[in-house]
């Protein structure tokens, strides 16, 4: 199997197949044998030679997160097969900011109405989830648009409440 | 002695609560909301009750139905826990109208403390040094102004039900009085149901220490010793430890007698919080008691040797302390990590969710209170404490490392926590020295905001993520197989040795 996995900055082209029940990956045209056991579900003992590492994975919403001594790696990994041609989508700051709610929660304040101009940083809604109240901010300076938060809705993790041109 | 508890909380303090019944050979019944129902502490009880609907006013903070279930189970004695009724004085008169015991103070002491107003005037009369600043509620912003002017700036508006940082501002300069005013009011309004706030001068960058007291309801009243809990986050304590850097015997001894005192003022029984602002001198001035068990009581247990929860119990059921002051060591030291479900990436937002995979610490020195499993979901109806950790260890530096270890050993998958914390707090040095306040913590986060990320490991990184990946289609049979590549050995030893040099 060939995959390539991005870690951080670095993208790597990793080959791996099984031999005599265990993983051998070649990475940059070299070949190593490793020991991989998946103790539980999206949990790795790994031994490369002796030297022992366990890793978790965790998978959110589509994003790839793997975890060595805790800390944790943000991972792409795509079959360059099967996605050729595919490209990573980036939203820059050039263009509208939307502002989403980064938890599900409530609405308890908002702090500006549409067509207000906003600073890079400043507070545009509050919302209240697990008894805190955070205040999203925007990212970039510019106007207000297609605000739609109102005081006491629900919201969900994602949803847009507004958006920053 | 009780036959039956009710436990009126819920969360990892509800866990613990039920695990001291069922040590003291009492039936322990849980109560739930509907977002609780596959919760730890029902799945622990031995008889469980529904409340109501998720928000905590239709079901935790019932006190009609909290009490209906306690009679109707024939429970005889209820633990509130912290927070929701746990500091209501209401509930504990109702509790005892319907002769059910309420585990914790009577409502006369819990009114006397509850509004910080009333417990300053009160400490006024019995002679405890505290914060200058008003001991009754501010009627206009004028008033206010006028306080402030009087006292100076810097100054802090409290709310005087308030706790947990709500209803709070600090103001810098007359100009942010009305707007803080105006804020402090209206958020003690919805926190706590009561608008009143009060004036304190603000003593920049205190430390936080309190003392743990106990009293019997035989006019017995001990301390228990302090606790350092200077390293919070927007008024909130993330981590907590006994005993605190800075406090000797003499300083121990005399903060515990004023602490006592406080207690002795309110009538106080059962375990109880005075809590102190120290500044740089080691001067020190009451703040504010706590009527109930701490969060954060594990780390006074283990440097006693005490179980809190059970001497609670047993003072609730009328025994007589079964120790004096002279009896209480202080051995050892322990810190304690608030693990929350929260995103240190997104400015510590509340991150609920489903615990994917979870891996928990043990061995020397390591206590876990938790109240969370693999496969639950944690909701985002209430606060987001997961568990407590605590090291312990015959001093500071041992205590340290074993909890540095524990962290290693801990992983929490499927929701974002704040474990990632507590590794730069433990290996700070301004924290090994001890020198903490109230800002430590944000002056650190703004130091470690921006640090690159560690790339050391990427390779290891990129090889799991792509064995996780070949696992997966390897199961579902849809790999991509490719044909066997030759490579030579020495190449391979050569990769080998690179790994593990």
């Amino acid at each position: 199997m060939i995959y390539e996995i991005v870690v951080g900055d670095k993208t790597y082209k990793l080959t791996l197949q099984k031999r005599d029940g265990r993983w051998v990956y070649e990475l940059d045209n070299l070949e190593v044998t490793v020991d991989a056991l998946a103790v539980r579900p999206d949990v790795l003992s790994i031994l490369v030679g002796a030297k022992v590492y366990e890793i978790q994975r965790e998978r959110q919403g589509g994003e790839i997160w793997i975890w060595l001594g805790g800390v944790r790696h943000r991972v792409e990994v795509s079959d360059p097969r099967l996605l050729r041609g595919q490209k990573r989508g980036s939203s820059g700051e050039k263009g509208p900011v939307k502002i989403a709610a980064p938890m599900p929660g409530k609405v308890v304040r908002v702090l500006v109405v549409d067509g207000s101009e906003v600073e890079k940083g400043q507070g545009v809604i509050v919302i209240e989830a697990m008894k805190m109240q955070n205040e999203i901010k925007s990212h970039k300076k510019g106007t207000v648009r297609k605000l739609s938060a109102t005081v006491g809705a629900a919201v969900n993790a994602g949803d847009v409440l507004a958006i920053v041109e | 002695m009780f036959k039956k508890i009710l436990i009126a909380n819920r969360g990892e303090i509800a866990v613990r609560l039920i695990r001291a019944c069922h040590e003291l050979g009492i039936a322990a019944v849980a109560v739930y909301s509907d977002a609780d129902r596959a919760a730890l502490h029902v799945r622990k009880a031995d008889e469980a009750y529904r409340l109501g609907p998720p928000p905590a006013g239709e079901s935790y903070l019932k006190i009609e139905t909290v009490l209906d279930l306690a009679k109707k189970c024939g429970a005889d004695a209820i633990h509130p826990g912290y927070g929701f009724l746990s500091e209501n004085a209401k509930f504990a008169r109702a509790c005892a109208a319907v002769g059910v015991k309420f585990i914790g103070p009577s409502a006369a002491s819990m009114e006397m403390m509850g509004s910080k107003t009333r417990a300053r005037q009160n400490m006024e009369k019995a002679g405890i040094p505290f914060v200058p600043g008003t001991s009754r509620g501010l009627e206009s912003v004028d008033q206010a102004a006028e306080v402030a002017e009087k006292i100076g700036y810097p100054i802090m508006l409290k709310a005087a039900a308030g706790g947990g940082g709500k209803g709070m501002r600090l103001v810098h300069a007359p100009g942010e009085l009305k707007g803080a005013l105006e804020a402090a009011q209206s958020e003690a309004q919805r926190s706590f149901g009561d608008r009143e706030v009060y004036i304190e001068k603000a003593i920049l960058n205190p430390r936080h220490i309190e003392m743990q007291v106990l009293a019997d309801e035989h006019g017995n009243t001990i301390y228990l010793g302090e606790r350092e809990c200077s390293i919070q986050r927007r008024h909130q304590k993330v981590v907590e430890e006994a005993p605190s850097p800075i406090v000797d015997a003499d300083m121990r001894q005399r903060m515990g007698e004023v602490a006592v005192r406080v207690a002795r003022a309110a009538n106080y029984a059962n375990a109880g919080t005075i809590e102190f602002l120290v500044d740089d001198q080691k001067n020190f001035y009451f703040l504010e008691m706590n009527t109930r068990l701490q969060v954060e009581h594990p780390v006074t247990e283990i440097v006693t040797g005490l179980d809190l929860v059970h001497l609670q119990i047993r003072i609730a059921a009328g025994e007589t302390l079964p120790l004096k002051q002279a009896d209480v060591q202080i051995r050892g030291h322990a810190i304690e990590c608030r693990i929350y479900a929260e995103d240190p990436e997104n400015n510590y937002f509340p991150s609920p969710g489903k615990i994917t995979t979870l891996m928990e610490p043990a061995g020397p020195g390591i206590r876990l209170d938790g109240g969370i499993y693999e496969g639950w979901t944690v909701p985002i109806d209430y606060d987001p404490l997961l568990a407590k950790l605590v090291g312990y260890g015959e001093n500071r530096a041992q205590a340290t490392m074993r909890l540095q270890r524990a962290l290693e050993e801990y992983f929490v998958g499927g929701i974002k926590t704040n474990t990632g914390l507590f590794r730069s707090i433990l290996s700070d040095p301004n924290f090994r020295a001890g020198r903490l306040d109230t800002g430590y913590l944000e002056r650190l986060l703004k130091q470690t905001a921006g640090t690159a990320t560690d790339n050391t490991n990427s390779e290891i990184i990129a090889i799991a993520a792509g064995i996780f990946a070949a696992m997966e289609s390897e199961k579902a049979g849809t790999g991509n197989s490719p044909e066997e590549s030759a490579i030579s050995a020495w190449r391979k030893a050569a990769r080998t040795e690179a790994l593990h040099p």
